[in-house]
């Protein structure tokens, strides 16, 4: 086998992919929580991506990866057989949910990658969870047949209703508290979904665990590319994270530092469509 | 006395638009003219202010009878990098402040001559040979000027040696922190494939403390080496710092040299700032301005809080920063920087210089309702660096210090056994040839630990 060789990919939907990649120092120290950062090609640039699953005796490391711009375009033309030019990790904090009892998780859009090994995980360990997934639409909705298999309940919502329930994962969140308590919340996806649900578990009450999808270049602490400020001091979302508390995090400057190359990607994205002759959506 | 002679340097106003190297170097000719300043002295002060006492006069003696061999292996005996150390050591405070041509006169060019033999030694290569002093593995942490050198070292006394580097490339510093217009990428590659043609083994995309721990090699190795740097960047934690356009120098600097940003088709993205100030007044604040201005900023600000001697950057840089046009702010502090959902500008303070502090340096005192607004773009951050946590955050038998150094006794070796360290890892932001210096101490320790077993 050839250095982080894709050994499987399976096309969840159509603009997201799972991919089985060798890399057996990488799957050696794995933990839930964690992330990698591959380069694609020789002149990609460095891009992260959640650990979603990791079999140390193959050697490999599972993600799971939404076709957004220019490099996960790049990526998504990889099959089976071929191999990235770079693959690191495991980096960044593991999460530990397992000293709490009751817990909420919530995923949004690509967030419910970082979800579903979470839950997978605490179901290993004997603890059943209520899980909240959400998407624009039943396409995006990913693993929802997994997670119903591993969690206590699962909620479905979709923002057209095409599937699930008609809404956003906070009417959920909401109508759950009426009813219901949890100790943690931890949640992933769009920052202003993680914010949203934030405003609410403040009011609640609930500890909340959002895991940060900052800009990354090294990913080892390096660079100050991925500051976050948390409770009024700047944190590193690469080493200090990817998880913070989510009541003191500041989204709307995350939101801000997130946008900052939209123009340069929009364009490079274009670009390589149009060389792809995928152009009709620039 | 002959003046000094100079190297050739690229125009002023056409490198401001390319990353080619600035200064072309000494020819033959006028390496020799230089070579034969030297006065050849029987106590050469000069080798007191290197720090790893090149012999000067020897090399330079080689130079001058055209015996380049000679010379690169006189070199190469203390230097295992004469053609990075030729252009980005701090001469002017080192090696050539102690040349006694300099008390009445202008000092031998040792720089200039140490480049043109290291470029010699590149373009001639020989393979090290390989003595087999010692047995056993080592695996070195880095793959800065720190840990090369201790692994050509060992490898040189018959170790078995494996690098370790985080990043996708090698070389540290010279390879994600210099720029091109100041030392060639390819330099750096050259050095380094020599490094593999003696048999080291480079593992690239590997994080210790992540990806392998500390203890994990301790199993495998029977001696470690920790060069991994200073490469934790410093903000100065004020108001604003966290705005979209505020880069660390660390992360600007990455993303052009590391990433390639300055080319055309780069994948990784970099907004290119049209006013753009940077806050520090060293190499890494040098290095800054001029890449900012080579990506086609109308104006670059050096803003500095003390004055112009107190600037911490190589003389050569300053000067040819300024030839460039870079302005100097000098004696004047950021306090916050200011704007919407991007950087706007940022609010200064003047200062003054009060007493001299430990170091004999001017402290810097603000002075009171002096504060101004300069407008600006983009801020790049260069107040320097300190050891990155993450190796000790995965091993905290490591004994640190001030700032987050690793401590080390006087072989080098941390307080674990069999594990040393050494470069800017141990003493915080220093100079290329100090981290070199470093690694061959270490690698010397190593040997004899391995010998005697
Ligand atoms: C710790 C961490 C874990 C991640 N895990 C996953 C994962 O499991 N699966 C997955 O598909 N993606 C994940 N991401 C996001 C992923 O890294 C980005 O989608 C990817 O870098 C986009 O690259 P691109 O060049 O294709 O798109 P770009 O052209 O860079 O971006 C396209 C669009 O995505 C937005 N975007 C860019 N970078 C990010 C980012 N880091 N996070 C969120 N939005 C971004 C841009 O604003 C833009 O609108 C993670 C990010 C981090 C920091
Ligand atoms: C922009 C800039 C300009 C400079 N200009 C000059 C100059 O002109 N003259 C001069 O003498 N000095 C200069 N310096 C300082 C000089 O480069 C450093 O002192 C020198 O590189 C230190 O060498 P090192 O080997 O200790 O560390 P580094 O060069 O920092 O190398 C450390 C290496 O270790 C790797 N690493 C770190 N952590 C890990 C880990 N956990 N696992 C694996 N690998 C790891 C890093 O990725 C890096 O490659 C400059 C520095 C900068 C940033
Ligand atoms: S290594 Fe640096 S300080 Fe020493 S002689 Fe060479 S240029 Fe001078
Ligand atoms: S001190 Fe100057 S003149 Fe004397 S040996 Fe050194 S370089 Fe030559
Ligand atoms: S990505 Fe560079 S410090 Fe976090």
């Amino acid at each position: 086998m050839k250095k982080y060789e894709i050994l499987k990919k399976n096309k969840l939907y159509d603009n997201v992919h799972e991919y089985e990649i060798y890399a057996p120092l990488v799957a050696k120290n794995a933990r839930p929580g964690q992330f990698i950062i591959l380069r694609v090609d020789k002149d990609g640039e460095r891009i992260p991506f959640t650990i979603c699953g990791y079999d140390k005796k193959r050697g490999t490391i599972k993600i799971l990866v939404q076709t957004l711009g220019y490099s996960t375009l790049k990526l998504s033309l990889k099959e089976e057989g071929d191999a990235l030019e770079d693959f690191v990790g495991p980096l960044g904090i593991p999460t530990d949910l397992t000293k709490y009892e009751n817990i909420l998780l919530i995923g949004g859009g690509i967030g419910i990658a970082v979800i579903y090994p979470q839950v997978s995980f605490l179901h290993s360990i004997g603890k059943k969870v209520d899980v909240i997934i959400g998407a624009r639409t039943r396409e995006l909705l990913m693993y929802d047949e997994p997670i119903a298999k591993a969690s206590k309940n699962l909620y479905m919502m979709t923002d057209d209703g095409s599937y699930g329930e008609k809404g956003f994962v906070t009417a959920k969140l909401e109508e759950l508290l009426k009813t219901k308590t949890y100790d943690v919340v931890m949640t992933v996806g769009p920052v202003m979904m993680m914010k949203a649900v934030c405003d609410i578990t403040k009011k609640a009450n609930i500890k909340t665990i959002i895991s940060m999808n900052s800009i990354m270049v090294d990913g080892t602490g390096m660079c100050g590319c991925c500051r976050v400020t948390v409770d009024g001091k700047t944190k590193y979302a690469c080493v200090d994270g990817p998880e913070f508390d989510g009541h003191k995090v500041d989204f709307l400057e995350q939101r801000e530092r997130g946008a900052y190359y939209k123009e340069q990607e929009q364009e490079a994205y274009c670009k390589l469509r149009k060389t792809l002759h995928q152009d009709h959506y620039c | 006395m002959k003046n000094r002679n100079k190297p050739r340097l690229q125009d002023p106003i056409e490198r401001g638009k390319n990353f080619n190297e600035v200064s072309l170097g000494f020819d033959e000719e006028t390496a020799i003219l230089e070579a034969n300043r030297c006065i050849q002295c029987k106590k050469p002060f000069c080798m007191e202010g290197c720090p790893v006492s090149v012999n000067i006069p020897g090399f330079i003696l080689q130079l001058r009878t055209k015996n380049f061999d000679e010379a690169s292996k006189i070199l190469k005996e203390t230097n295992m990098l004469p053609a990075v150390c030729g252009r980005v050591c701090p001469q002017e405070t080192q090696c050539e402040s102690k040349c006694i041509l300099g008390r009445k006169g202008e000092s031998v060019a040792i720089g200039s001559l140490e480049r043109f033999i290291g470029d010699y030694a590149i373009k001639n290569a020989k393979p090290k040979e390989i003595k087999n002093v010692a047995k056993g593995k080592v695996a070195i942490v880095g793959s800065g000027p720190a840990g090369l050198t201790c692994a050509a070292d060992c490898r040189a006394n018959g170790l078995d040696v494996t690098i370790f580097e985080s990043l996708h490339e090698p070389g540290g510093v010279l390879t994600y922190g210099i720029p091109e217009f100041r030392l060639p990428i390819n330099i750096v590659k050259s050095e380094i494939q020599s490094l593999k043609e003696i048999g080291v083994d480079i593992e690239l995309n590997v994080v210790i403390g992540k990806t392998i721990f500390i203890e994990e090699l301790l199993e495998e190795y029977d001696a470690i080496f920790l060069g991994s740097g200073a490469g934790l960047p410093i903000f100065l934690e004020m108001e604003g710092e966290n705005l979209p356009g505020v880069y660390s120098a660390n992360e600007y600097l990455t993303r052009v040299n590391l990433m390639g940003a300055y080319k055309k088709d780069s994948a990784t993205p970099l907004v290119k700032g049209k006013v753009v100030a940077v806050v520090g007044a060293g190499n890494v604040a040098m290095d800054s301005a001029r890449t900012a201005l080579r990506l086609g900023a109308e104006k670059v600000m050096i803003v500095y809080r003390r004055s112009r001697k107190e600037m911490p950057a190589r003389h050569e840089e300053i000067e040819h920063a300024e030839e460039e046009g870079i302005e100097f702010i000098l004696l004047t502090n950021p306090v916050k920087i200011l704007g919407k959902s991007h950087v706007e500008g940022m609010e200064v303070v003047k200062m003054d210089l009060g007493e001299e502090d430990e170091k004999g340096r001017r402290r810097p005192i603000p002075i009171e309702g002096s504060n101004y607004f300069i407008e600006c773009d983009q801020v790049i951050m260069a107040l320097g660096a300190s050891p990155n946590p993450l190796i000790v955050n995965s091993c905290p038998e490591l004994k640190t210090g001030r700032n987050g150094v690793l401590i080390v006794d006087e072989n080098l070796e941390t307080s674990i056994k069999n594990v040393f360290a050494g470069g800017d890892a141990t003493s915080g932001s220093a100079t290329v040839i100090q981290a070199m210096g470093a690694g061959r101490r270490a690698a010397k320790s190593i040997v004899e630990r391995l010998k005697s077993k």
